[in-house]
């Protein structure tokens, strides 16, 4: 009746797969779709149709493109490290993966919608995305050639410096909320001022902007898309790699996309929760309020694109290094002094 | 500890790189990402063009001169028709000179959107290209509509030019030129307004009015180091003398002042058309002497004698005086001059073509030596290379 091995081990660990499975299986069927909204997005602003052939309005080209790359031959050059060459874009593919774990989307019943509600939530988030850079380094040595080479060394330079501003953003935000839990993060925006929701974007306006920016060059978007520069680079650390592999990387830099706009929506946008927790408003489930704003952010993630020139990798690094660690670190001052001065404090241990 | 020996890196950029324009090949030596040096290569898309016209007689040899710069060809045929004119002694009608020069400036917006929008490629702004090629292609369609074909016009041939243009043509023209400039306002302030287009831009590849005539240069970039030389208004050809535009000038010979010298001029060419259209006189638009320009179809049917300088023409064509000459016409590009030497048979015996690209190109590594790696393709950008007529 009691089997304690039944009880103790299977039922959880079936619970914790379908969880992972409830989490993975959409936010892969997500990126196939933002591929294709990014791709719409930037052919709208560029006066052209985008993809229109494959299924209706052409929404199945991702799955296209997919099984095309499938299908591709995997070309492997012959002076590459081959297990760093194949280890690379899989280390990329799972970070951009098991950083979801702690993304909470809310409440369904009593339930917490999160694989994993740790009390180190952010801590483990900017871990797994500092590790992302790994998949780039080691791909651009690994190939042994040249163009990826440079967009290797570019990318190591370029991921370590936004990293540092994003850290110190982060600890901004952290100082407010006075806990490192994702869920408490939300909870703490909960409510408003004056009818103005209580969302950390207000206070922290200029952090937002930063960790915006930085997000950008954290997933080598353009403006900071130096690592795959094809003007310069052609395609930089991608340039050797087909197939599934390329695939990988493909997938792996839209999940982080999509990860960076969870993360806009959780630390300063108030995650789940509705603007006002009014009648129309609380209607909208907390998943859906979470989706609606990591789109808007995808949205000007596309504009962005759309919009600007790519940066010089010495203007790159000047920004990186003397115009935003300056202002994220004066702001770690400025926020904790005021939060000391007001006895606004958190947790007043 | 051994010694090691430090290299710089190598980097072959090109023949088949996206920021190419073509088929260039560079061959960069690298510090990290400071070029040290920068050998350009040429030669793979010679195609012979110079041997070629040799064998051809002159009306043969026009074709020849669109596939150099095919980004602007009537611009390339002007220098040509107005070589075997000048050898031939013979006059072109009022019209037909507009005509010319009309198309010339479509040519030269048509290069400059192509450049600009490119330029700003290189530099990693994706939209404006689209929104510059929309444009380029309402231009394509205007030489489409005048001489059939949108990119190997074979239009300017000596004596005029092939055959009159229709009369909604011109006015869909002028229409045009009205409603381009918002256009090109749109890209202006997606690009010039933008401060990481600046910042890739000013101060890279910066060449000094002296440098500038030291290494050959011409058209924009001879500009945009402050030197107001055009060939339109110094030695004016084809009736320019009678038109009223400005020659815009930089002041520190970057890439980000040639680039707004291209905007400029681009203005001055709508100026330029209106004027054409605007002014254009009635009449003849080739020469009428039948020993160089074909009768008209109506004609043929009509005249013996017509028929008979129809079939010369066509076989064995016009035979030009023995004589040589040097005739230059400001193509978009720069001073795009044409070197004839004609024996007195139907065949040119030499036909050296001056591209103004090939002393641009040859300045690359001046100008890049101590920038970045991602610098080449702005300078390059910058100084409007189309490997159809350097490698010809």
């Amino acid at each position: 009746m009691d089997n304690p091995f039944l009880h103790g081990y299977v039922y959880p660990g079936l619970w914790m797969l379908g969880g992972i499975l409830a989490v993975m299986l959409p936010v892969v069927l997500a990126v196939a779709f933002v591929i294709y909204f990014d791709r719409k997005i930037w052919a709208a602003m560029q006066l052209r149709r985008g993809p229109n052939v494959v299924g209706p309005f052409g929404i199945l080209q991702s799955f296209a493109d997919g099984i095309k790359l499938v299908l591709k031959e995997t070309i492997v050059p012959a002076s590459a490290n081959k297990g760093v060459y194949f280890i690379a874009p899989v280390l990329t593919f799972v970070l951009a993966m098991v950083a979801w774990a702690v993304i909470p989307w809310g409440y369904f019943g009593d339930t917490k919608l999160v694989i994993s509600d740790i009390n180190v939530g952010i801590l483990y988030l900017f871990a797994i995305s500092s590790l992302g850079v790994y998949g780039i380094i080691m791909s651009g040595w690994a190939s042994n050639s040249r163009y990826p080479f440079l967009g290797g060394l570019r990318s190591a330079a370029q991921m370590v410096s936004y990293e540092v501003s994003i850290g110190f953003v982060l600890i901004t935000v952290l100082l407010c909320v006075g806990s490192l839990n994702l869920s408490d993060v939300v909870e703490a925006q909960r409510g408003t001022w004056y009818g103005i929701p209580k969302w950390f974007f207000l206070p922290l306006f200029p952090m937002f902007v930063i960790f915006f920016i930085s997000a950008l060059a954290e997933t080598n978007r353009p403006p900071f898309d130096l690592p795959e520069a094809e003007a310069e680079l052609v395609a930089g650390y991608q340039v050797e790699y087909s197939s599934m592999t390329f695939a990988m990387f493909w997938l792996g830099e839209y999940a982080n996309i999509l990860l960076m706009c969870a993360m806009l929506s959780i630390l300063f946008f108030g995650g789940w929760l509705p603007p006002w927790e009014v009648a129309p408003f609380t209607w909208v489930p907390g998943p859906i309020w979470m989706i609606i704003k990591m789109s808007i952010f995808f949205f000007i993630f596309s504009w962005v694109k759309a919009a600007v020139p790519r940066y010089r990798y010495d203007q790159l690094m000047r920004l990186g290094w003397k115009v935003f660690l300056p202002i994220s670190l004066g702001a770690v001052v400025v926020v904790s002094g005021f939060l000391v001065a007001f006895d606004l404090l958190p947790n007043k241990g | 500890m051994a010694d090691v020996e430090l290299k710089n890196f190598n980097l072959n950029f090109g023949p088949q790189h996206p920021a190419a324009h073509g088929v260039l090949r560079l061959i960069t030596e690298l510090d990290g990402e400071i070029v040290e040096r920068l050998d350009p290569h040429i030669g793979l898309l010679h195609r012979g063009t110079e041997k070629l016209i040799e064998y051809k007689t002159y009306l043969q040899a026009v074709p020849y001169f669109d596939r150099l710069d095919y980004v602007a060809p009537m611009n390339q045929e002007h220098a040509f028709a107005l070589a075997v004119e000048k050898l031939l002694g013979c006059e072109v009608p009022v019209r037909g000179q507009y005509i010319r020069v009309l198309y010339a400036e479509i040519g030269r917006i048509a290069n400059h959107l192509l450049n600009l929008t490119t330029h700003a490629l290189d530099v990693g702004a994706m939209t404006p290209i689209l929104w510059g090629f929309e444009e380029r292609e309402k231009l394509m369609v205007f030489y489409e509509r005048a001489c059939g074909a949108r990119l190997h016009a074979a239009y300017f041939r000596p004596g005029g030019v092939h055959q009159d243009l229709p009369p909604e043509l011109l006015e869909d023209i002028f229409t045009w030129t009205d409603t381009f400039p918002e256009i090109l306002a749109d890209m202006e302030t997606m690009l010039i307004g933008n401060r990481i287009f600046k910042q890739r831009n000013a101060d890279i590849g910066v060449v000094t009015a002296d440098e500038a005539f030291d290494l050959g240069f011409s058209g924009p970039p001879l500009r945009a180091s402050g030197i107001a030389w055009d060939l339109r208004k110094s030695q004016p050809y084809d009736g320019y003398e009678k038109f009223d535009f400005d020659i815009p000038i930089g002041k520190h010979g970057d890439c980000y002042d040639r680039f707004i010298l291209r905007l400029e001029e681009i203005r001055q060419s709508l100026k330029i058309m209106k004027q054409a259209i605007n002014e254009m006189p009635a009449g003849p638009v080739a020469s009428l002497d039948r020993k160089i320009v074909p009768p008209s179809r109506g004609e043929m049917k009509r005249s013996m004698e017509a028929l008979i300088h129809h079939f010369k023409l066509y076989t064995e064509g016009y035979k030009v005086p023995e004589g040589e000459t040097y005739v230059a016409v400001e193509a978009p590009k720069g001073e795009f001059g044409v070197y004839v030497v004609a024996d007195g048979t139907n065949k040119p015996y030499r036909c050296k073509i001056r591209a103004p690209g090939f002393p641009h190109l040859a300045a690359m590594d001046f100008m890049c030596r101590g920038h970045m790696l991602a610098d080449i393709p702005a300078i390059l950008g910058s100084l409007d290379i189309v490997f159809g007529e350097i490698d010809r």
